[in-house]
């Protein structure tokens, strides 16, 4: 490898960095964006198998029976882009047109601080978690933009229910986020995949029992669920509920710029379950001793995250907007913070296990 | 001009022309999303002097928390904007008048030589596995705890002054208790009264 | 990782307040519907139990900790006792008051007790930093204690304007903080007056920043030229809100001023005194000038703090600062004749609205000259309280006032000011009209309202004890007095 880019390296000379650095953004990019298009696929197929239905089947790569459904994403996503974007005469037209931009940046600037395996990591960055909570906190931007340059009622309601439900699980994630930091000692995501990877369990050969969602059990908990409400996904999608306020923020959206709040969802998606993975499910860490750490496992376990996402929409109605409100204030930050006063006594205490 | 200069005048100029379309923006939503992007241009900023963590917690905390909230009341109030601002060119020359007089009377007493950049020489570069997060937390937990613990105090007075202000039970909101409507019972409801058959 | 602990015992009195703050949010919240009284005793028995810690605590020697942060003095141990007393009176007083109008709630327990812990924190500041969050403390819990009654549009007025106008002078306070900062490199006190005699020094920005905390300062306690908004939020506010605006925060806003110049810069004595001498004369002439001119109590009692203020500040004006060898500070007998005016002022305020209190009741309030007229009749012994007070206020001899208005006017004299001390005496002369004013109309009018006063019988004994210390110190002052002295004039480090 190293030899192959040597003559390139040297033909590009001081350009060389910003080039490579764009090649690494694409080499993780390309790859999310398939991901993103195949999880709605996939979405589909697993709520159509769990109510007892095909899902989509019609759409085949050349007519191959056996690939039925598979080219349904390609197709959506044609569809989509050749479709106009209606301007409402009305809208504030600028922010109208920032607003998917807005969605969509933060949810793949985040990646750039995912480490994919030992070492395997766009910017290896000290504080990558603060990096992570200060990006993630940006995405709710384009939201309520979205909402008020539409310049309509639904459209508004969406974005300021979107604005406070946000705003409201951002803290108890925060605080899940605070007691990973705690155990681990850095904020570096590298290195609070390789903590994960040590302790008496860890040594046994166990290493599923050495990752941070026994210890901090109530935090993984926490933190998924205010993931799941953090990209307004059902059961906490009042946002869009449809019964309620048609779409929400994207009532007045069409072609591209609707997909672009979709791919923005869904990429959000793929990135709560994988930093779920990272941070509680030990990252690309084999769970068990024999077995080689890679790529495969955050794969494998940010995959298992996801079902988690589709199954809890294909089983619970939507939350009424104030027991929303009522769990992130009442239920969630109180339970963070007394699991926070918890971990830092058993920190100090001599029964410490993160020594 | 290196890279880094480049960058923090490209960082700069967005800094400036963003915090004066705040104050020019004719609408006030888009003075706070102007606002918004001065402040993550400032993080920026902050970012070149290697803070990295102010720089983060400025994104955090008033452009993912508090410029939030500030946009959600914004949005909410129908603010006529040309009303506030009848009286700014009247005001402007005796403003200007004022704040110069002021400007001059302070460079006169205390000049350049004090507040000049070469009055504060750059802090040497510190070394490369200096973490700017780590240091800042160990200062405020142990020098200085007890100002960091005066400040959460505070935010917790705000935060009951907020709820002893605002929160009033109105007398005129009808809201249902859905606890209460389920635990309802036949006999609550319906009364059977036993009448005699009437004859014609 | 280690953590050195810091040195917990000097501050725990603050701590102790803080907890007991906490657990007063925690039992309103889980109070049942008959445990009412439940805030009322717990913060009592908190200020009850601040008061043992802080003298059970107290020693001879000034100990710093957190980090030289945190101060631990005679002056502090002084003050802060005087403090918990002051408090304690308040909330014993108001809570008839409270109830009569719905006010009564957790959130006033709450927002006294944070705002006494902002004063303790002021008080045993040793960092422009903590003396800024004591005051933010302090002014934030009475801002929002002004607007509690939210149905007032005066009182919600009075807040407004407090608030604004107290943001403003935070931030002149910030502002010549920033500057001396600027100049001397450190925010601790004791190393400010440390690097004053350094040659490096840069005068010109510290005297630019004295200017500024001078008017910052100014603005907290209230003397003229910045004292527009002591009769508004006097009048606005709701009395027993008025009641502790109007005592505790004045030992704090006494202690500021030690610490800020006595302690911080010393050196700089004569030009600070300087402008506290224009203060001071300006404050005690408009004060009791434009007081005669009040039919409202609480504003006439407003203008009145300002030229009681303003005698305060000739106490310091006069005072002799001497800088020992061993960089020790020396404090000449003015600053303990302030420190007792202060003491002394805060316990008539709390009687003279004390007073107040009790002539109110649901549907009634007692603001005006009218309402005091008579109050002979309808009860001997609380007229005689108010006229004690008035008395004391007015510097009539015998009574604590009068000593208080002696020791200051004697420091005055002793400083070679002999006209300032004729005409603070003249002025003072002119404000004794509108004080027997009132006990003329108590005595020589027929009462308005014949309906007797209603209050707790807690509120009559303390107020009784309260009017009375006023008169028992009057006849001997010799100890208070020479308490504040010893407690000023310990070496300073």
């Amino acid at each position: 490898m190293e030899a192959l880019l040597q003559p390139v390296q040297a033909l590009l000379g001081a350009a060389w960095v910003p080039v490579w650095t764009l090649v690494k953004i694409f080499a993780i990019i390309l790859p999310l964006m398939g991901c993103v298009a195949y999880l709605t696929l996939a979405e589909r197929k697993i709520i159509g198998w769990m109510q007892v239905r095909n899902g989509p089947n019609r759409v085949t790569f050349f007519g191959i029976k056996a690939l039925g459904g598979l080219a349904q994403p390609i197709a959506d996503g044609l569809k989509l882009l050749f479709k106009e974007i209606v301007l409402p005469s009305a809208s504030s037209k600028t922010l109208f047109v920032l607003a998917p931009v807005l969605a969509l940046a933060p949810s793949l600037a985040a990646w750039a601080v995912i480490p994919f395996s030992e070492g395997l990591v766009l910017a290896d960055i000290n504080a990558g978690l603060l990096y992570i909570m200060a990006i993630t906190s940006m995405g709710v931007y384009g939201v309520i933009i979205a909402g008020w340059a539409s310049n309509s009622k639904y459209a508004f309601l969406g974005s300021l229910r979107s604005a406070a439900q946000i705003v409201a699980y951002e803290i108890a994630m925060g605080f899940a986020l605070v007691t990973v930091l705690m155990v681990s000692q850095s904020l570096n995501l590298s290195d609070i995949v390789r903590g994960q990877g040590e302790g008496m369990f860890a040594n046994m050969g166990l290493g599923v029992l050495s990752w941070n969602w026994l210890p901090l059990f109530p935090m993984f908990i926490v933190y998924f669920i205010a993931g799941v409400a953090e990209t307004n996904r059902s059961p906490f999608d009042v946002v869009e509920g449809e019964s309620e306020i048609v779409a929400g923020h994207m009532i007045e959206y069409s072609g591209m710029a609707f997909a672009l709040f979709f791919l923005a969802e869904y990429a959000n998606m793929i990135l709560i379950a994988t930093l779920t993975s990272i941070m509680f499910l030990g990252g690309w860490l084999s769970p068990v001793g024999f077995l080689p750490d890679g790529f495969h496992w955050l794969a494998a376990k940010s995959a298992f995250c996801l079902f988690f996402f589709l199954w809890l929409r294909a089983t619970f109605p939507r939350y009424r907007y104030d027991q929303i409100m009522r769990l992130g204030w009442k239920v969630f930050i109180p339970v963070t913070i007394v699991w926070l006063v918890f971990i830092g006594g058993w920190m100090m205490s001599p029964l410490s296990i993160w020594k | 001009m290196d890279f880094q200069t480049a960058v923090f005048y490209f960082l700069s100029t967005i800094l400036v022309v963003a915090s004066l379309r705040v104050i020019t923006a004719r609408n006030p939503v888009h003075a706070a999303l102007y606002l918004v992007l001065s402040f993550f241009t400032a993080g920026g900023v902050w970012m070149l002097l290697r803070a990295e963590f102010l720089a983060i917690a400025l994104v955090l905390v008033y452009v993912g928390a508090v410029m939030v909230l500030f946009l959600f009341v914004v949005m909410m109030l129908d603010i006529n904007i040309e009303r506030l601002r009848e009286g700014f060119w009247a005001n402007l020359v005796p403003g200007l008048i004022v704040a110069g007089l002021m400007l001059a009377e302070m460079f006169a007493v205390l000049g350049a030589k004090y507040f000049s950049a070469g009055a504060a020489p750059a802090p040497e570069a510190p070394a490369m596995d200096y973490s700017n997060t780590k240091e800042l937390g160990r200062l405020i937990y142990t020098e200085y705890v007890y100002p960091f613990e005066l400040a959460s105090v505070i935010l917790l007075v705000a935060i009951i002054a907020a709820i002893a202000l605002t929160m009033r039970k109105r007398k005129d909101t009808k809201f249902q208790e859905p606890a209460k409507q389920i635990a309802v019972r036949r006999e609550d409801r319906v009364r059977l009264v036993s009448m005699p058959a009437e004859k014609e | 990782m280690n953590f050195p602990l810091p040195d917990f015992f000097p501050a725990s009195a603050e701590i102790f307040v803080l907890v007991m703050a906490c657990v007063v949010l925690l039992a309103d919240l889980f109070k049942s519907e008959r445990q009412g009284w439940l805030p009322y005793l717990l913060t009592l028995a908190t200020l009850a139990g601040a008061l043992a810690i802080q003298v059970g605590t107290a020693g001879a020697d000034t100990t710093l900790t957190f980090s030289g942060m945190f101060v631990d003095d005679r002056l502090s141990d002084v003050l802060k006792s005087c403090l918990y007393i002051t408090v304690f009176a308040v909330v014993v007083y108001s809570r008839d008051y409270l109830m009569a109008r719905g006010l009564e709630r957790g959130e006033y327990y709450l927002l006294v007790l944070f705002a006494t812990l902002g004063m303790q924190v002021m008080i045993s500041a040793n960092h422009f930093l903590t003396l800024y969050l004591g005051l933010e403390l302090l002014s934030l819990a009475i801002y929002a204690l002004v607007a509690l009654d939210r149905e007032s549009a005066r009182s919600t007025e009075a807040a407004m304007k407090y608030f604004v106008l107290g943001a403003l002078a935070s931030g002149l306070l910030l502002y010549g903080m920033s500057m001396i900062y600027g100049a001397t490199g450190t925010l601790e006190i004791s190393a400010i007056a440390r690097k004053l005699s350094d040659p490096a020094t840069n005068m010109d920005v510290l005297r630019f920043g004295l200017v500024f905390l001078v008017a910052g300062l100014a603005f907290k306690i209230g003397v003229v030229p910045f004292h527009m908004w002591i009769p508004d939020v006097y009048h606005g506010a709701p009395t027993a809100i008025t009641l502790l605006i109007g005592s505790a925060p004045k030992l704090a806003g006494f202690s500021m001023a030690i610490r800020l110049l006595v302690d911080g810069l010393p050196t700089l004595a004569v030009e600070w005194q300087q402008m506290l001498m224009m203060l001071a004369v300006l404050s005690i002439a408009l004060g009791n000038v434009v007081a005669i001119a009040q039919t409202n109590v609480k504003r006439m009692l407003a203008y009145s703090t300002i030229s009681h203020m303003g005698f305060m500040l000739l106490g310091l004006v006069s005072g002799v600062i001497e800088l020992r060898a061993s960089g020790d500070i020396q404090l000449s007998y003015a600053f303990g004749s302030a420190m007792f005016y202060t003491i002394a002022y805060v316990l008539m305020s709390a009687a003279a609205f004390g007073v107040l209190l009790l002539l109110t009741r649901a549907g009634v309030e007692a603001e005006t000259l009218d309402d005091l007229k008579g109050l002979n009749r309808r009860s001997p012994w609380f007229a005689a309280v108010l006229m004690m007070v008035m008395f004391s206020m007015a510097g009539i001899p015998f009574f604590i006032g009068f000593f208080a208005k002696l020791a200051v006017l004697q420091a005055v004299v002793a400083a070679g000011y002999l006209y300032t001390a004729v005409f603070a005496v003249m002025l003072s002369l002119i404000g004794a009209f509108f004080y027997l004013r009132v006990v003329k109309l108590m005595y020589f009018d027929e009462p308005l309202d014949t309906a007797p006063l209603v209050a707790s019988s807690e509120m009559r004994a303390l107020l009784s004890v309260n009017a009375l210390a006023i008169a028992v110190i009057g006849l001997m002052p010799q100890s208070l007095l020479t308490l504040c002295a010893t407690a000023l004039g310990q070496a300073m480090k």
